[in-house]
């Protein structure tokens, strides 16, 4: 299953990209299952996505909750709690 | 109803005018916000913020009467003093203008896929999300009728 994951702000730069395409072994159905994918990296990946770690996600530039499903096509965005205004 | 994501400054007089021009507007609201003491970085997630910004403005459209509105949001590089930030909202009468400006406000500062990242006497750091802002957002969700966002 392919799709987009984009990296924003204090997560981007611990990762060291802003975006990739994803190619995912099947199983992988929801944004917490694909965020235990990207963490099995291992190093800054575990860091920055680990578990304890205040995250926010989107699918499809909607705020999505960790249970959210993910589908082929979709645009999968990880960040920290947004601080503008 | 305008909303811009953008590295330029904005000119609020030049907004408010743009957004009263019904005979039915008998009140603007705006908010202006100003970047304090310290120079900063502002990034975005493109698409994604003009997204989140219409969401709010629709949901403040479905609570209150407004008639029109603008919503500027800068990202880049801000030096003290800089505007960052301005909502408009022109309505029938002041208390929809009102609550519908601080509304949308409120809702901006978790909801808009915003980073602030200052510059300190220790280097660029990340400004750390404000449980009060989350409060400022919930405040709004125990109005009745009120279906919130995401």
């Amino acid at each position: 299953m392919k799709l987009k994951v984009l990296y924003f702000a204090s997560i981007r730069e611990k990762v060291g990209r802003d975006a990739e395409e994803l190619d995912l072994p099947a199983g992988i159905a929801t944004v917490a299952a694909l965020r235990g994918h990207l963490q099995a990296r291992g190093g800054a990946w575990a860091e920055a996505l680990a578990d304890g770690k205040l995250l926010r996600t989107a699918v499809n530039q909607d705020m999505a909750k960790t249970s959210a499903p993910i589908k082929a096509g979709d645009e999968v965005a990880f960040f920290p709690p947004v601080t503008g205004g | 109803m305008k909303i811009s994501v953008q590295a330029e400054d904005f000119d609020l007089g030049f907004e408010i005018e743009s957004i009263s021009k019904r005979n039915s507007i008998g009140a603007v609201a705006s908010f202006v916000g100003l970047v304090r003491d310290v120079s900063m970085a502002l990034e975005h997630y493109p698409g994604m913020t003009e997204r989140a910004i219409a969401k709010i403005v629709d949901e403040a459209k479905s609570r209150w009467q407004v008639i029109d509105c603008a919503v500027i949001h800068r990202y880049g590089a801000l030096q003290p003093n800089d505007q960052i930030v301005m909502v408009a909202v022109a309505s029938g009468h002041r208390g929809d203008a009102f609550a519908a400006c601080e509304f949308i406000m409120d809702y901006l500062k978790t909801q808009a896929p915003f980073w602030k990242k200052e510059q300190t006497p220790e280097g660029a750091q990340w400004v750390e999300a404000k449980a009060d802002d989350d409060k400022a957002t919930e405040r709004w969700a125990k109005l009745p009728g009120s279906s919130g966002l995401g």
